[in-house]
């Protein structure tokens, strides 16, 4: 097992982002540090949509996240509704 | 009636692939002339995969909202005189060598990846590679706007692109990337698009970006993290190409295999720069470079490299060397360029106690051993009024051009040195990675073009090396060059803050 | 291996051969676990140039900032060429006793172990 990650730019939307995210992946860790937020977990991690438009309260387009995103580790995978990083090992 | 919204997945096939076409009265092979001559095969390019599915409508798109963001904050710094609010002037050398070393190099890449955006057949990595290009020249023309400010106010950024082509330790970066662009198309890709972007740019740009805003640059976090968020498409990129690869032949295995050795030996020499940045040159420390190459690179490339075995991809080669040479070549560096600090374009200094206590701390196997000394004996000299700065000029590494300062692994009191005879001519190394390499390709590396041997041939100007600095790297001597004690921005700093 | 290139054949220009120097060759000089100069030094130098006259121009030229310097017993200096072991005789020309373009002469110095005794 290895972990798949994602860092964002420690700002307003990305707060409800990281909100989403600690939602829909209940085991992931969040690492402040300077400047930005870093959230790792085992295997894979998933931003949904729903979860970040609820927290946002307005439309949010999957795309967006390009926006805040700082780096990621792991096979992407996205589409209209969600957002996938895995490892296939 | 109003037009139906297109899903992602919809549009990227229309406004990616379907804008392709065949060739029926031309030569394929003649359109794409670099395709096969690597050795790569490529049985069927619709097999490639675009994660992102990124069309160049939402391309625009996001790429002009960041770039509002961007210079909103860069306009806010430097109407706010930002650059008052760094934690110490010792701290704005790190982002000179940024402006001369790095920033070129995004120049480069945008070069590198419009040439392959142009020769791959297949019109999903074509796009792929010219949206890179984009962002590449995006994030050149970001960090110039935004180094543009520190301009004003310390020396030393005035000349950085002339800079670039010509001095001595920037031969390094700049080889690196032109060493890249002149192999084929898929060398490139993974020389740059997997061996750089995907591990090996993070640490650059994040723990050290990060460690830009712990010491108060706004400007340089801002444009570090606003690049760093294409690097992300970037990275994806990367490792699409190296899947598609070896999904495409079982005969590209080797020769993927093959640059992955050599570009992740050769990144991992580049980034001895920035090995030194973050230990020496953050007063504010966020992270050491142990550290974070163990976070970047052990860890995220280990699980990388884990994701790949599935198709015979193993750790690159030395994998084990890098290992033990994390714990040493910040210090080595460091000291490579303090006691070369009258020929270097920013100013250099002996740590604080502070310092070398917290560079103790965090490396307890070997600082206090090996390094601790070195400072101990720079004070000393400085304190009889002989601040050292080494005679003479350094042996050089063929391959990756740095001066043969690395040691070896089981000796570290002993420089690393392996040499190898090509066609009559003997060769010098620093490194069994940097040798094997040359080895492989003796007939491209011979024609290396190394400063030292440069300044030897007459190539320079000079002979004086006071000459060379002023005439040919067009340097301010003696203000942009030494010591930070009494230099001109130390002097400046202290009258800003009102300092005697 | 040779390099992957568009047409067969390819050789880029040596960038170092020897003709290009005016005369001289590069010699690279190098004190074993002395780590206060990062790394060897290079120097051209007339082939014809005797050793007598590298111990006492080149050398101290390269070496004399560290505080050791003036400590060395030459006489149980030992030398490497390229690898090799070597005896310098004095009064013979660099060329004469196979110090060729681009050689490596090491040097250790037995019982000086560095500033302090560690390496540097
Ligand atoms: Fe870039
Ligand atoms: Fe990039
Ligand atoms: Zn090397």
């Amino acid at each position: 097992m290895s972990k798949v990650y994602i860092a964002l730019q420690d700002n307003d939307e990305s707060r409800y982002i990281v909100e989403a995210i600690e939602e829909s992946n209940p085991d992931a860790t969040v690492i402040h540090m300077p400047a930005m937020i870093r959230i790792e977990q085992e295997n894979r991690l998933v931003i949904e949509r729903k979860v970040v438009e609820e927290k946002m309260g307005r439309d949010w387009d999957v795309q967006e996240l390009h926006i805040n995103l700082i780096t990621l580790g792991g096979n992407v995978d996205e589409d209209d509704d969600q957002f996938v990083l895995e490892w296939k090992q | 009636m109003a037009a139906k919204k297109l899903n992602i997945k919809d549009k990227y096939r229309l406004l990616t692939r379907d804008l392709d076409w065949d060739f029926s009265y031309e030569d394929p092979k003649k359109a794409f002339p670099y395709e096969e001559f690597e050795g790569i095969k490529i049985t069927d390019w619709n097999k490639w995969e675009d994660p992102f599915r990124l069309t160049m409508d939402s391309y625009w798109k996001y790429q002009a909202e960041k770039e509002k963001k961007l210079y909103a904050i860069l306009d806010a710094f430097s109407q706010n005189n930002g650059h008052l609010n760094v934690v110490d002037p010792r701290y704005v050398n790190a982002v000179k060598i940024f402006l001369t070393g790095v920033s070129p190099l995004e120049y480069q890449a945008y070069q590198g990846f419009a040439h392959v955006g142009r020769q791959f057949s297949g019109v999903g990595a074509r796009v792929a590679c010219q949206m890179q290009s984009l962002d590449e020249l995006r994030h050149v023309q970001t960090q110039i706007h935004a180094m543009s400010h520190y301009n004003k106010f310390f020396d030393g950024f005035q000349e950085f692109s002339h800079m670039h082509d010509r001095v001595w330790y920037l031969s390094v970066p700049r080889s690196f990337f032109t060493d890249a662009r002149s192999a084929g198309p898929f060398e490139f890709m993974i020389a740059i698009g997997f061996s750089f972007e995907y591990v090996l740019t993070n640490l650059l740009f994040v723990p050290f970006m990060s460690g830009a805003a712990h010491n108060g640059d706004m400007a340089t976090v801002t444009f570090g993290f606003s690049a760093q968020s294409d690097e992300a498409r970037h990275m994806t990129l990367g490792l699409e190409v190296i899947k598609f690869l070896l999904e495409q032949h079982e005969d590209n295995v080797p020769i993927v295999q093959k640059w992955i050795d050599k570009w992740f030996w050769r990144g991992t020499r580049l980034l001895t720069i920035v090995a030194m940045m973050m230990d020496y040159m953050l007063p504010n420390k966020v992270m050491s470079w142990k550290e974070a190459w163990e976070v970047y690179f052990e860890e995220a490339g280990g699980a990388l490299f884990k994701d790949l075995a599935r198709y015979g991809i193993t750790m690159p080669k030395y994998a084990d060397v890098i290992e033990k040479e994390k714990e040493h070549i910040s210090h080595q560096a460091w000291w490579t360029f303090y006691t070369h600090g009258h020929a270097a374009g920013f100013h250099t200094w002996i740590p604080s106690d502070q310092e070398l206590d917290w560079l103790s701390e965090k490396y307890p196997d070997t600082f206090d051993k090996y390094y601790r000394p070195m400072w101990e004996l720079a004070k000393e000299q400085e304190a009889k009024g002989e601040r050292f700065y080494t005679s003479g000029l350094p042996q050089l590494c063929q391959t990756c051009q740095i001066p043969m300062l690395f040691t070896e692994m089981d000796n570290p009191n002993q420089n690393s040195m392996r040499d190898t005879v090509f066609d009559g001519e003997r060769y010098h190394f620093c490194s069994d990675g940097c040798c094997d390499i040359f080895k492989d390709e003796p007939e491209k590396y011979v024609q290396a073009w190394l400063p030292v041997h440069q300044i030897f041939q007459g190539n320079c100007g000079g002979p004086d090396v006071g000459d060379i600095l002023s005439d040919y790297y067009r340097m301010n001597v003696g203000v942009d060059n030494m010591d930070i004690k009494d230099s001109p921005d130390e002097q400046r700093w202290n009258k800003w803050k009102g300092v005697a | 291996m040779p390099v992957f290139a568009l047409k067969p054949g390819y050789q880029g220009e040596r960038m170092d051969r020897v003709e290009n120097f005016g005369g001289n060759q590069i010699v690279y000089f190098g004190w074993d676990e002395h780590r206060m100069f990062c790394a060897a030094k290079a120097f051209p130098l007339p082939p014809s140039m005797p050793f007598s006259a590298v111990m006492e121009q080149i050398i101290p030229e390269a070496f004399g900032q560290h505080p050791e310097f003036s400590q060395i017993n030459w006489d149980s200096v030992e030398w490497m060429l390229n690898n090799e072991p070597f005896k310098p005789q004095l009064d013979v020309s660099l060329e004469a006793q196979g110090v060729d373009h681009k050689s490596l002469i090491r040097f250790k110095t037995p019982g000086l172990t560095g500033y302090n005794g560690l390496g540097v």
